[in-house]
């Protein structure tokens, strides 16, 4: 089936995907132009993808003045890296336990895992925003991040990762003296690194994208995620100046987007074993 | 001497350690358990309870209502208007992303040439900020500054009102859907399609199977049978949980035409603070989704066996 064949034979398979690549491809490339397009040849409705009279300094000047850019940027990077690092820090050491360790309460512990699998983000929303807003928390880092910092399905798929590993590793380093908890980060969590990488490429996707929960939590500025900030800038907007608008798309979509096209591999692997279980 | 004190050593350790392993490892899986309890369960339990008041965030107290909330979600039209087009959603985008998925994943393992690059390609919704490409969509949408309409306009068609015709507007959002998700399906299927030994199609070409028709009907069909059913629901599950798009771009509207289950349990729980009616929407729609993952579960078992 996957034998080389002549271009030519190869040529009507290559025709069709390239048809359709191009139609998948085809918002990203007018966000870009449109970016780049003064008002009138917006509006003008012209299908020419390339600007007549080049704007972009312009429109990305204007979504620079005007939105809080990197501060939404480094908003994004905060949180993504907040629930990563407790996400990581909670599921390993459990993982650990429940692959590893004989005790009493492990079936349970791990019927509960399971049980969470089940529960989409969505349950505890309602009550975690009355918890927040009683506390005063709302509109805080602590918002964004909290609800997030566990993840069953982190501690699903570090425990199916230990399980393969020898057990003889980690009777070795406890002959050394190690205790269970230098074990963990010292012996298992390298070993855990392909494991690792899939899941925080899985997290930081699915929390950098999130519009959900950080509509509800966040209702002033400063504080936005990206989502969040296009969002507001389309708002504020209303739509008008289409330009300035796709400029902001673009800035807060790259980052994502030029981690994904530098290590495509391994995004694909990341998101598909692990979004699985969405 | 000491080789046999390590042996003895290790061989009493099993037992000496049980008690002593049942804390440490309850000790790992403290600040797990603690996060579980505090951000999960108690939570959830919280919504079920929820569910049956009338909590509204601000009100001094609230009433037990019974089943109150379930049978005014039932007379209530907007609601009801909602799951309906949840409902036209999920069987319109999760069938044609699932089926474009396969197509393409054909298509790329047809061959050799650019396959990583159109693999890139196709993958490229699934990671970008759904809010931005939304936006994104609005525009090649537009009813008068739209590529789209403009393209139809220069083959003598008229445009629609995409996104502003409730006629419309549903078709849009799916179509977007469908542009999310395919990317997803393709590459669980391009996974699926490697999985299936060479030697089938061999033995397909000695039976007489000729064209590339009747090799996807005898071998990759049957073979891709679980990976199938499988992707159908998780397409589903995502399908089910639409929320960006109609919160970017149609708020519900117009007319309530695009209003879908959680943008209804959003704006009930978080635009009007009916906290305990929006819960009761929640419920229903674990109730829904935990159907589609109880099935899902069963088809993971069946697909170990296929192995």
């Amino acid at each position: 089936m996957t034998d080389d064949r002549p271009l030519l034979a190869d040529l009507p398979r290559l025709v069709v995907l390239t048809l359709l690549a191009a139609i998948f491809v085809a918002p990203f490339v007018w966000m870009l132009a449109v970016s780049m397009k003064p008002p009138d040849e917006v509006f003008r409705a012209s299908l020419a993808l390339l600007p007549q009279r080049f704007h972009g300094l312009e429109n990305y000047g204007r979504v620079f003045a005007e939105v809080p850019v990197g501060r939404y940027l480094a908003n994004g990077v905060i949180v993504c890296a907040g629930i990563l690092v407790f996400q990581i820090a909670f599921a390993v050491p459990a993982a650990f336990a429940l692959a590893k360790l004989d005790f009493r309460g492990r079936n349970v512990l791990f019927g509960f895992v399971m049980l969470g699998l089940m529960v989409p983000a969505h349950v505890p929303a309602i009550p975690i925003y009355i918890a927040l807003a009683k506390a005063g928390l709302l509109n805080s880092y602590a918002a964004l991040i909290a609800p997030f910092t566990i993840s069953v399905f982190a501690i699903f798929l570090f425990r199916q990762f230990f399980r393969s590993m020898p057990d003889e590793m980690i009777q070795a380093a406890r002959l050394d003296g190690l205790s269970d908890l230098s074990i963990v980060w010292r012996i298992v969590l390298p070993n855990a690194w392909p494991a690792a990488t899939a899941f925080a490429i899985f997290s930081v996707v699915a929390h950098w994208n999130d519009l959900f929960w950080p509509l509800i939590v966040i209702s002033q500025g400063d504080l936005a995620t990206p989502a969040l900030g296009v969002l507001y800038f389309k708002n504020q907007e209303a739509g008008a100046d289409f330009g300035a608008l796709m400029a902001s798309a673009v800035v807060m979509t790259a980052p994502l987007v030029a981690a994904f096209l530098f290590a495509q591999r391994r995004f694909i692997e990341g998101i598909t074993m692990t979004g699985l279980k969405g | 001497m000491a080789e046999a004190a390590t042996i003895a050593q290790t061989r009493a350790a099993p037992a000496r350690r049980h008690a002593g392993e049942t804390a440490v490892a309850w000790l790992l899986a403290a600040p797990a358990t603690l996060a579980y309890v505090a951000m999960i369960l108690v939570p959830s339990l919280a919504l079920v309870v929820l569910a049956f008041t009338d909590y509204e965030l601000g009100a001094p107290g609230f009433r037990w209502v019974g089943l109150g909330n379930f049978t005014e979600l039932m007379a209530d039209r907007g609601f009801l208007r909602s799951v309906a087009n949840t409902a036209l959603y999920v069987l319109f985008v999760a069938p044609v992303s699932v089926a474009l998925g396969l197509a393409i994943a054909l298509l790329i393992e047809g061959g050799r040439r650019g396959r990583a690059l159109f693999r890139a390609l196709f993958f490229l919704p699934v990671v970008s900020l759904t809010v931005a490409m939304a936006t994104a969509w609005s525009y090649i949408l537009h009813p008068t500054i739209g590529p789209l309409n403009a393209l139809l306009r220069a083959v003598g068609i008229d445009g629609a009102n995409w996104l502003g015709d409730s006629g419309t507007v549903l078709l849009s959002l799916g179509l977007i859907g469908i542009w999310e998700n395919a990317g997803f399906n393709l590459v669980l299927f391009l996974a699926g399609l490697t999985a299936i030994p060479r030697d089938l199609y061999a033995a397909a070409e000695m039976d007489g199977v000729k064209s590339a028709w009747d090799r996807f009907v005898t071998v990759t069909w049957p073979m891709l049978g679980p990976t199938t059913l499988f992707v159908v629901i998780i397409t589903t599950v995502r399908a089910i949980r639409v929320f960006d798009t109609v919160a970017t771009l149609t708020q519900g509207g117009p007319n309530k035409a695009s209003e879908v289950i959680l943008f209804t349990m959003y704006t009930e729980g978080f635009s009007f603070f009916r906290m305990g009616y929006s819960a009761a929407i929640t419920l229903l729609f674990l109730v829904a989704v935990t159907v589609l993952m109880l099935v899902q579960n069963r088809l993971i078992d069946r697909r170990v066996h296929y192995g």
